[in-house]
């Protein structure tokens, strides 16, 4: 088994009094997928949201527990959340890329932001390479990003995310707005960027999690309730609850 | 149990387990007519099973469509999962049943046309275990119960030991006179087909424990030769 790469201990959260999770404690090992599926309302964004500090941007939202990435607690007081972002990136079900710039100023939009100077064209190539997307737009790097399909787009930020070089890349329903061939390109670029990043994907589609993820956890009503293996959890899972939903037998 | 949020889901698996519950009592009545018609020398009976096996031919391609037409549509995951791919496994063995009631069918033709050698308790012995293990190991299959594919596992041993017995009765018969060559040959495929007939049984018995389950103990030796992907 690989090294853990994030670690979740006794996780809760809250929006003002709704407990949105309840000791959630589960780890995910460096180089692999996990995937999360549950109902709507049963806690999947907001876990995702937890592990990028971004839960805590939501106005009367709290949190408890520990989330570790690398064994570093990140609420510890000297964590900067900006920085923390840098290494855990974010893909969201909606393409959002910057509708007023190019494309090659969305792929450099993260390190001009945080910075980082140096040789764009070579970092701006290597990350749309990396995103599937460079064979598409190679000849349109002016362009608009809002030029793009949605499919493209939602490359786009993929590559948007992977220009600065993250760790841990956390994927809330990236190919829900997607056609099934876009989605197709989606899933494998996952398997791809699991060489060298950890990727935590929430999808409502169950055969996405079956096909992209190593693990897979369930979560209900704000509770983890089973993680393991995706296999195990696609063929033999071992609570009702599991089975219920991933058989169909839920509402 | 509980039902599918898509109730047309439930009528389709439904739908499968009564196919294969009617392909089921279909080869069972096989397996009793042809030895009815061993038993009573009665040939025209031989005759129904071979006409009715056309029949077990056909609910098995049925099953295979309504198996196949379930996995691409409904993708379906864990029990569901299980209890399709099982019902894909045990209708193979549930039409070689069939077969190998066809097969005592035709030596019973052939028997039929000669004198009748002693009576043999054993092969009625064999055929009532036989037709028990292919009931057991279907009620298993219906009532989701590992227990009685487990007995179901078991008892096929009592029904080897049966065959071995029969089978050097059938020997001693041969040596004891040639003329006896010919029909206790053939009574030594009944026989083995009824022994066949009894490992479709436990087949079909190790599948359910499969469904229920979700661990495989077919071939228990053989665990952890898992074959490396290329």
């Amino acid at each position: 088994m690989n090294e853990t790469k994030i670690e979740v201990q006794k996780l809760n959260a809250w929006f003002k009094t709704t407990h949105a999770l309840k000791d959630v404690s589960l780890t995910v090992p460096k180089n692999t997928v996990l995937a999360i599926i549950g109902p709507s309302g049963c806690g999947k964004s907001t876990f995702v949201r937890c592990l990028n500090r971004m839960h805590e941007l939501v106005p009367g939202a709290r949190q408890s527990g520990k989330v570790l990435v690398d064994g570093q607690d990140l609420h510890a007081r000297r964590v900067d959340p900006v920085d923390l972002r840098r290494r855990v990136g974010m893909v969201f079900q909606r393409p959002n890329p910057f509708p007023t710039m190019s494309i090659f100023d969305n792929v450099v939009a993260g390190l001009r932001l945080n910075g980082i100077r140096g040789n764009y064209d070579e970092q701006v190539e290597k990350s749309l390479r990396q995103a599937a997307l460079w064979d598409e737009v190679k000849d349109r790097l002016q362009h608009s990003a809002l030029s793009l399909s949605g499919g493209q787009q939602q490359r786009l930020c993929i590559a948007r995310s992977l220009a600065i070089e993250p760790e841990v890349l956390l994927m809330d329903e990236p190919a829900s707005a997607l056609d099934p061939i876009a989605t197709a390109k989606i899933e494998e670029l996952i398997h791809d960027l699991r060489a060298t990043l950890t990727i935590v994907i929430v999808t409502h589609n169950m055969q996405q999690a079956a096909r992209v993820s190593d693990a897979t956890a369930f979560f209900y009503l704000g509770e983890l309730v089973e993680h393991g293996p995706t296999e195990e959890i696609f063929t033999n899972p071992r609570e009702p609850r599991t089975e219920d939903y991933v058989t169909g037998k839920f509402g | 149990m509980k039902a599918h949020t898509d109730k047309t889901y439930d009528v389709q698996l439904d739908d499968l387990r009564n196919k294969l519950l009617s392909l089921g009592g279909k080869v069972e009545t096989e397996i009793a007519t042809c030895m009815r018609s061993l038993a009573e020398r009665d040939s025209v009976l031989a005759e129904q099973v071979i006409a009715q096996d056309r029949e077990v031919n056909r609910m098995e391609v049925e099953i295979d469509e309504a198996c196949r037409r379930l996995l691409v549509l409904r993708q379906p995951a864990a029990s569901d999962l299980r209890f399709i791919t099982t019902a894909l496994k045990i209708v193979v063995d549930l039409e070689r049943i069939g077969d190998l009631a066809v097969n005592v069918a035709e030596r019973a033709i052939d028997l039929n046309q000669s004198p009748p050698l002693r009576p043999m308790h054993d092969l009625t012995k064999l055929a009532e275990l036989c037709q028990k293990q292919v009931r057991a190991a279907l009620d298993a299959f219906v009532d989701g119960d590992v227990a009685k594919a487990e007995a179901v596992i078991k008892d096929d041993d009592l029904l080897d030991s049966v065959y071995h017995n029969l089978f050097s009765e059938l020997l001693a018969l041969m040596m004891e006179d040639p003329r006896n060559i010919r029909r206790a040959n053939s009574l030594l495929f009944v026989a083995k087909h009824l022994e066949r007939l009894g490992d479709h049984a436990t087949n079909v018995a190790e599948m359910v424990i499969y469904m229920v389950r979700g661990t495989d103990v077919r071939h228990p030796g053989s665990r952890n030769s898992k074959s490396v992907p290329p």
